[in-house]
């Protein structure tokens, strides 16, 4: 397998400049010769079919919602990071390169991320001239805050709703694409396999949601921008129907596998309430930024918050890591509120849960400030917990939340497929072991806005790509595979609900391969994976018809899918013999319970190939190489 | 607690739909109205029948995926909540829940509580946007703007296209979702060139997808889950007046040198 990353050589501040001057170009005239499939309207997606379609391109987009708006990065709360250095506090290019390296335990590539932060000043211009109506101070600039992982303010915001924000900009931008005839919108569309031609991407197999239609779309190239797979935990702040299908289907057709095993689990998340729950919601990690999390010293305390004297709670978060306090970075802090949750002095129900306190910002701000900062947060937790944080502390806990892992792309985000593009989440590139707050936002625009652009007409321009159409026998065969696998989902006529299997599958993966993972654990969990898919495939009950609206369905095939990555992440987290950011082995600590690195064997991605069904996949490696950021062992103390 | 659901149960645009009756026995006061609704659909699924389709996404409130009608109010009226993040505390023992999809003749229902909403997505492609390609914007400080014109136009931004302004108007007008865009581009010196075109387009877009008017009944603003206000419809008014008056044709085409 060929894992040449492309990285350019040079000084680490020149690659991008000298990689976009060597790469070739489409003229303008030639551009509208081109067809390009994006599939995914969230940032990366949207804001990459936008781009595309105003430099000429013809484009077909899809998502499966009933409109490109509603893309699950319209969820995320708190910020998009930017060097901008508009505080005057001491932030670079350089130090955004820095703490995203150091942030990602050393797993991610020193030239990605590089180029990451360069275009993050970039991106903000953008949306600015957009219309995002970030944040303002009154002298009417840009305003900023903090967030985890970082020693200065470098993260724009609007309000609690900078991902919506984000994403109305990309999306608008899209609209006009859409509008003057550039880009084609495929809305309640699902992509469910990948046409590989004579070893090019060429196109993928949709499913029409409204009328279960099963279309081929060829192209010149295909951009996957689907996002992560936290789903595959049943419970996480993904929304409902997110999902690994693209990615996992394409997976499966020859684009190896970064990371599966990275999985960041979010630290303020509310905790869970009972059995029928659906899925988590998050509290931005901008809370940390006023509130002070905290655990009764005592085991078993029972008494209310309120009845706590201060010197008898311990704010564990300030005392283990003094320097970033309730900022420290996510993983560093979810590890945390287990431990202390372990220990017996976790709070409310089941004792999973820690405080999230802000009286004593409430009052040394006072509670409009408080109000004007976090309102709309303070809204969404009443609302879930009929309990108002402004008067008792939020419990939270954590809960999965990103994926870092994803289909492995080159420096050009071209994936082992050529023509094969994957953008936003859906890759491994940008956060190695783990994300910084604020920076999946920044990974997804940069992508989209500034780096498919450029290396999407590099790879069209040195190709030449033979003319197909939807009657290639290729493209048949994948279409007939689609099918079948859909009558087989509805031919099996057992017991038992899809939703049922997707819980049993969440609570394997929550409890092998979740905070703390060992090897004994990982092992169990992928013999139970395997019986649980068997038993899938043998004892499933769907509803309904396949040519029709069946959101059941729907369903069926995503949880097909988790059953096969679920324990590729298990086998992943099992070869992976070391701790590194969120991915936490219990044999690899240092005596006061941090996660140790094992660099002599492990300084790499883990990148996995498909070898065919019940088969076991190869495990490549990408060898990462850290020329700038010398590794040493994360510390936030 | 023990509820009874009525809803509307319609098999596809073509078909005509029907209230059914449905017990909910076990409900937990924690659970959120769709988690009900998916405990309810377990049930269904089990013994054989069509689970109830109802569009939802992100369950936390801010995708726009989800809404109907309960017991006749959009998003079932409690102050800035969709129906994902309503929960059942609210309701009480032996209640009975009537479920309706949004009604409006531009929202033609595709099955059961899902309907089409893409005349939104329409209206924006007619103008909702600034004009910037990517790559020629000027630093982000190049203009200030005034806090209150910053925080004005996040209120209005602030919309998530659900349609419960559509449903709750008597007339199924589409005139707050479509002026708060056009209010959200306004108060930002980034919307200033097209401000006038844009409301021009936006509106005829909204009248030719067959909303109803606007008569100022502001049930709207009463249900809007995000609280957009109505002073957005009279912005609009003004704006698509003042451009009306000045409307020009196109310059002549005359050639480039």
């Amino acid at each position: 397998m060929n894992l040449d990353a492309r990285i350019p050589s040079g000084p680490i501040e020149d690659r991008w400049d000298k990689a976009k001057f060597e790469m070739k170009l489409v003229n303008p005239a030639n551009k509208r010769k081109y067809n390009l499939i994006v599939v995914g309207s969230g940032l990366a997606g949207g804001s990459a079919a936008a781009s595309l379609g105003e430099l000429g391109y013809n484009v077909k987009c899809f998502c499966f919602q009933d409109s490109p708006r509603r893309a699950h990065s319209i969820a995320a709360q708190g910020g998009i990071n930017a060097a901008k250095n508009y505080q005057n506090d001491g932030d670079s290019i350089y130090r955004l390169f820095y703490d995203t390296v150091k942030g990602g335990d050393f797993r991610a590539r020193e030239s990605n991320v590089y180029r990451l932060a360069q275009i993050s000043v970039n991106i903000i211009d953008q949306c600015v001239a957009q219309g995002v109506p970030f944040a303002r101070e009154y002298g009417g600039l840009l305003a900023n805050r903090s967030f985890g992982g970082a020693q200065v303010s470098r993260t724009f915001y609007a309000r609690g709703q900078t991902g919506q924000q984000l994403l109305l900009g990309a999306y608008q931008a899209l609209e006009r694409q859409i509008q003057s005839g550039k880009v084609k919108m495929f809305p309640r569309t699902e992509m469910l396999d990948l046409i590989v031609i004579d070893g090019h991407a060429r196109g993928i197999v949709t499913r029409c949601l409204l009328t279960g239609r099963m279309d081929i779309h060829i192209a010149d190239a295909v951009i996957l921008a689907t996002g992560g797979y936290g789903n595959a935990f049943y419970l996480s702040t993904n929304a409902k129907q997110s999902n690994a299908t693209a990615i996992w289907r394409a997976y499966k057709r020859g684009a190896a596998f970064g990371n599966p095993c990275y999985t960041q689990i979010h630290p303020t998340c509310i905790p869970v309430s009972g059995d029928y729950q659906s899925k988590l919601t998050l509290m931005s990690e901008s809370l940390r930024n006023d509130g002070r999390i905290w655990v009764p010293k005592k085991q078993g305390d029972t008494r209310s918050a309120d009845q706590i004297p201060e010197d008898e709670r311990d704010y564990y978060l300030e005392r283990m890591y003094p320097s970033f306090g309730n900022l420290s970075p996510r993983d560093i802090a979810s590890r945390a509120a287990k431990r202390v949750c372990d220990e017996g002095r976790g709070v409310g129900p089941g004792g999973l849960g820690v405080y999230l306190d802000f009286s004593d910002a409430i009052r040394r701000l006072g509670q409009n400030t408080i109000a004007e900062r976090y309102g709309n947060l303070f809204e969404i937790y009443e609302r879930i917990t009929g309990e108002d944080p402004y008067k008792v502390p939020m419990r939270i806990y954590p809960a999965v939340h990103y994926t870092m892992g994803g289909l492995w792309v080159d420096y050009h985000l071209m994936s082992t497929v050529p023509g094969l593009f994957v953008l936003g989440e859906a890759n491994f590139s940008d956060h190695g072991a783990n994300r910084l707050g604020a920076s999946a936002l920044m990974q997804g625009l940069s992508d989209g806005y500034f780096v498919i652009p450029y290396t999407i007409g590099n790879y069209l321009a040195s190709m030449k790509l033979e003319k197909v159409d939807e009657a290639h026998p290729a493209a048949q065969e994948v279409k007939k595979d689609v099918e079948s696998l859909t009558s087989e989902l509805l031919a099996i006529k057992g017991q038992r609900t899809v939703t049922s299997f997707h819980r049993e599958l969440g609570q394997i993966m929550w409890n092998y391969c979740g905070m703390a993972r060992n090897a004994e654990g990982l092992e169990i969990a992928v013999g139970k994976i395997r019986e649980l898919r068997e038993e899938y495939w043998k004892n499933l009950k769907i509803a309904g018809a396949p040519g029709e609206f069946n959101q059941n369905l729907e369903q069926a095939g995503r949880v097909a899918d988790y059953m096969e990555l679920g324990e590729l992440m298990c086998m992943d987290a099992l070869q992976r013999n070391e701790s590194c950011g969120g991915h936490f082995r219990e044999e690899y600590q240092t005596p006061d319970g941090e996660a140790r690195r094992v660099d002599e064997q492990f300084q790499h991605a883990a990148v996995w190939e498909y070898q065919g069904p019940n088969q076991i996949p190869i495990r490549h490696r990408e060898e990462l190489q850290f020329e700038y950021v010398k590794p040493t062992q994360r510390s936030y103390k | 607690m023990r509820l009874t659901l009525r809803v509307w149960r319609q098999k596809d645009a073509g078909s005509s739909g029907k209230m059914e009756r449905y017990e909910a026995p076990n409900v937990n006061e924690h659970m959120s109205f769709l988690e009900m609704l998916d405990v309810v659909n377990e049930d269904l699924i089990q013994k054989g029948q069509d689970p109830i389709a109802f569009d939802h996404d992100c369950r936390e409130g801010i995708c726009g995926s989800c809404g109907f009608m309960i017991n006749g109010v959009a998003h079932g009226g409690y102050k800035n909540t969709t129906v994902c993040q309503l929960h059942m505390r609210h309701f009480r023992d032996g209640d009975e829940v009537w479920i309706e999809p949004w009604r409006a003749s531009a929202f033609s229902v595709i099955k059961d509580l899902v309907v089409d909403r893409s005349p939104f997505d329409r209206i924006i492609a007619a103008g909702g946007y600034v004009s910037v390609s990517t790559g020629s914007a000027p630093d982000g400080n190049t203009l200030p703007i005034r806090k209150q014109d910053a925080e004005i136009a996040m209120d209005a931004a602030a919309c998530i296209g659900c349609g419960a302004c559509v449903a709750s108007c008597p007339n199924a007008s589409a005139a707050l979702f479509t002026s708060a865009k056009i209010s959200h581009l306004a108060h930002l010196p980034q919307g200033q060139p097209e401000r006038y075109e844009r409301s021009l387009a936006m509106v005829r877009q909204m009248n030719a997808e067959g909303f109803g008017n606007c008569t100022n009944i502001g049930e709207c603003e009463a249900t809007c889950p995000k609280s957009i206000t109505l002073e957005n419809i009279a912005l609009m008014n003004t704006d698509f007046l003042r451009a009306s008056w000045s409307e020009r044709p196109p310059a002549s085409i005359t050639g480039a040198g």
